[in-house]
């Protein structure tokens, strides 16, 4: 599987560490070239500098045709805008957003966005630990609604043809 | 009405003191807290110093009854996410998002944005308006000779517009070999119909640029010769 992950941190770093030696192809990206130091030496994938929710950033990396992108940087809202523009630029429908604040996590859920939120993910596991029953809060958070949450506005039409027009350009 | 202005630099400062002037209710958020308490003077208390992209803040803010959220911080992302909270999560009637990167209007848009406010769209168009866009571009110049690889962009107003190829006339020495249409290229032939958008690729000596001009751009055009 080709997946694409934004944002070398921690997680970020050790995901694409494990998927590359899994064999997958992996596409990593990070503002930082020094961020690409927590991979190791073996890494085999591709470390593109460059930011994650810029289009351009990410069809130079190659990322436009990924089966899997994950958006991890520390910005909820950089992981936010990289993973819509990943599902609506590129109709990349595996997608998962790192979103810490709960309340944007739990809106991007109905919103159509798989999330995976550190504060109820922490909260769940100190809670579990200390045997004070659960809390029900799953690690990700599958999507719940669709995209746009068939809201009213749907000028898709020509906003859709003006992305692909300036994918190409 | 109640306006909801996040993001405090000079853009939210100005937006929420012309609001209030004009009798409006508002409310700013800036996180940054000695930004904030420096509004506070200048304007009251209407600021919250808070993130204005926590969901938290966002709703003790009063964002739920806003009528408007107007999300004008320096980053895209940013107010993207405020417009995106507003909309879906508290049912705010209008969002306007302040968008820095061209690029990212459609998107925004096409994620629900009703209305994009693009400072770097509208200096570049009043830019445009005054130095005439070129026109003509030269690709390559090829090896010692004096011969040019041209790139022509067709618009309203060429008098090679909905004529063939074979109908265009070429300086001496001067040809037509491909047109990049919607962003794809194709080589020419004498039957191809020049259309309005159309960049087409000629080949000639370089003293044929003014001819090539008249030709593909238009003679009252200004040329811009460069």
């Amino acid at each position: 599987m080709k997946i694409v992950i934004v944002g070398a941190g921690r997680v970020g770093a050790v995901l694409a560490e494990t998927y590359d030696a899994a064999g997958h192809d992996v596409i990593i990206l990070d503002e930082s070239a020094r961020a690409f130091d927590r991979l190791p030496a073996e890494f085999r994938g591709t470390a593109v500098r460059g930011d994650g929710t810029d289009e351009d950033s990410l069809l130079r990396a190659g990322a436009a045709d990924a089966d899997v992108f994950l958006a991890l940087t520390q910005g909820d809202n950089r992981n936010v805008m990289a993973c819509q523009v990943a599902t609506e630029k590129f109709g990349i429908t595996n997608v998962i957003a790192k979103i810490n604040d709960p309340v944007r996590a739990a809106a991007y859920a109905d919103l159509g966005l798989a999330v995976l939120c550190r504060t109820t993910m922490q909260t769940e596991a100190v809670t579990a630990y200390l045997g004070l029953g659960s809390l029900g809060v799953p690690g990700v958070i599958a999507p719940t609604g669709t995209h746009h949450g068939g809201a009213q506005h749907d000028p898709l039409a020509e906003t859709v043809d003006a992305g692909a027009a300036g994918q190409e350009a | 009405m109640f306006v909801l202005v996040v993001g405090g630099g000079k853009v939210g400062y100005y937006l929420a003191k012309e609001l209030i002037e004009s009798s409006h209710e508002v409310v700013v958020m800036e996180k940054d807290r000695a930004r904030a308490e420096q509004i506070a003077d200048e304007i009251g208390s209407v600021v919250v110093a808070h993130d204005g992209c926590e969901g938290k803040y966002l709703g003790d803010a009063g964002c739920a009854r806003a009528d408007i959220v107007a999300a004008v911080t320096g980053d895209d992302e940013d107010n993207l996410v405020i417009c995106q909270m507003a909309k879906h999560h508290f049912d705010v009637p209008r969002t306007i998002a302040r968008v820095n990167n061209p690029k990212n209007e459609a998107l925004f848009r096409h994620l629900g944005v009703d209305e994009i406010i693009s400072p770097t769209r509208m200096i570049l168009g009043s830019i445009e308006q005054d130095i005439p866009v070129h026109e003509l571009l030269h690709l390559a110049a090829l090896g010692e000779s004096e011969l040019e690889i041209i790139e022509a962009h067709l618009q309203e107003g060429s008098p090679a517009i909905g004529r063939a190829v074979a109908d265009v006339t070429m300086p001496e020495g001067c040809s037509l070999f491909a047109v990049i249409r919607n962003g794809v290229a194709t080589p020419l032939t004498p039957e191809t119909v020049l259309q309005v958008g159309d960049k087409v690729i000629a080949i000639g000596p370089a003293e044929c640029e003014v001819m090539l001009h008249q030709q593909l751009i238009g003679a009252d055009t200004e040329f811009a010769g460069t």
